[in-house]
């Protein structure tokens, strides 16, 4: 069937089948920053944004998407790279794995929600979930991204 | 993972449900919880391109479409006015906010799991359902029924003067399925309460007071499962039930 989105501002038509996950399209069309952890639509992993809002890649049928605007980490470089210096900063990552699902989730927060408490950024970021770290780099590379940006409380 | 040859935009509520009739067929809402399974459809039915993801009002009521996220139940500004925290108290703890921008309203209603945050919070709201073949039923009629293949498009929750509502639930840990959930309605001194994550089915009672309804719960089955035992759950029935009873005392979420 055919697909018609816009992938990180460019127009794109693909043939998909019907069962084929927005994730399983998107590693196809070389975003390979979108990976996966679970399929269980437990861990984050596969976030990426479809008009504008984070979802789920490996939940949501690609044919869903038709006629959205989806963005993946490859288009959002230079602000995934601003953020991900804070978490190198803060010894936030081990493998890193969770990191792209994680800055995906992170920057629709820092668009989503301005001055977040910290009971809020815990709870927006509560589905991307971590083996290695213990969250609190994370966390502390989140609130001085924010308060760079001025958006911290 | 599901598999499946065919994917069909609904172009009308009755288009969805003439090809749901088909047994090989599914309703396709958030998909959440199908892609767990590993079943083989003939065809999916998409209903996102039928605008049912509405929160609308009306003097006497609100009404929510099928398609409608678990995070706009979260963040509605409607629901909050009415409702205070309650439809945020009965999502924020499910997954993840990617997870609740997926998953739906109608595909929660309509799996009626015995867990559900969402079946429990509504079942005290004297709530309806709309379904394509069977029309506007009582919310806690659909909620008791076995599963059929009708097609759910809209829920409409009365807007009742001098209501109050609290809902909590149990998790071992913050966003894993609950161990119990507990909402609760309390009009002109009567309180309607319901306990979920307990049986197949979350369950509806009434009472005039804590002792009323701590009497009628200790009749409920408790199931017993890898989250908690059957004694377990029941001691957090009591334990909830006080809390939401004391809750509703202090005037908690009042509705205007
Ligand atoms: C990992 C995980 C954790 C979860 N944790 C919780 C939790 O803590 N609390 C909680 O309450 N829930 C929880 N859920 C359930 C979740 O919130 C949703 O209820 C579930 O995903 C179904 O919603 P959906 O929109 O994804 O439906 P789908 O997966 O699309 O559909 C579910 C079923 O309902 C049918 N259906 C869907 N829409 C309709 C309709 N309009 N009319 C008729 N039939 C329909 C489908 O055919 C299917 O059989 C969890 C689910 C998962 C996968
Ligand atoms: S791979 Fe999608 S939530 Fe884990
Ligand atoms: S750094 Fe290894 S999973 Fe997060």
């Amino acid at each position: 069937m055919q697909l018609t989105l816009t992938l990180n501002g460019v127009r794109c038509t693909d043939e998909v089948q019907a069962d084929t996950t927005l994730f399983t399209y998107l590693r196809e069309k070389g975003c390979l920053s979108v990976k996966c952890g679970c399929e269980t639509s437990n861990c984050g992993l596969c976030t990426v944004w479809l008009d504008e809002k984070p979802v789920l890649s490996c939940s949501v049928p690609a044919l869903r998407a038709d006629g959205k605007k989806v963005t993946t980490l490859e288009g959002l470089q230079d602000e995934a790279a601003e953020f991900g210096a804070y978490l190198a900063d803060e010894g936030a990552e081990q493998c890193g794995y969770c990191s792209p699902g994680f800055i995906m989730n992170v920057l629709a927060m820092s668009r989503e929600l301005t001055h977040p408490t910290e009971q809020e950024i815990q709870e927006y970021l509560a589905g991307n979930l971590c083996r290695c770290s213990g969250y609190q780099g994370q966390l502390r590379a989140i609130r001085k991204f924010l308060a760079a940006k001025g958006g911290c409380v | 993972m599901y598999t499946a040859r065919n994917y069909v935009f609904a172009d009308s509520p009755e288009h969805a449900w003439e090809l749901n009739q088909k047994k090989t067929n599914t309703i396709l809402s958030g998909g959440c919880w199908l892609r767990l399974g590993r079943r083989r459809y003939d065809t999916l039915i998409d209903l996102s391109k039928l605008g049912l993801n509405q929160i609308e009002q009306t003097d006497t009521y609100l009404e929510l479409g099928a398609m409608v996220t678990l995070r706009q139940l979260e963040t509605s500004p409607l629901l909050a006015q009415y409702f205070g925290s309650y439809f945020s108290d009965c999502t924020r703890h499910i997954v993840g906010v990617q997870f609740r921008n997926c998953a739906t309203l109608g595909g929660s209603v309509a799996a009626r799991f015995g867990f559900s945050d969402i079946v429990t919070a509504l079942l005290p709201l004297n709530c309806q359902v709309h379904l394509v073949k069977a029309g506007w039923l009582p919310f806690t009629q659909y909620a008791a029924m076995p599963y059929d293949r009708d097609v759910l498009t809209h829920i409409r929750i009365p807007l009742q003067k001098h209501i109050q509502v609290v809902y909590q639930s149990t998790r071992n840990t913050q966003t894993d399925l609950p161990t119990l959930t507990c909402a609760a309605s309390c009009c002109d001194g009567r309180i309607s309460l319901a306990l979920g994550a307990r049986s197949s089915r979350p369950s509806l009672l009434h009472g005039n007071t804590q002792s009323d309804l701590l009497q009628e719960a200790e009749h409920l089955t408790y199931v017993e499962n890898m989250r908690g035992s059957s004694a377990y759950r029941r001691h957090l029935a009591k334990i909830l039930i006080q809390r939401v009873c004391t809750c509703l005392e202090g005037g908690q979420h009042p509705c205007s």
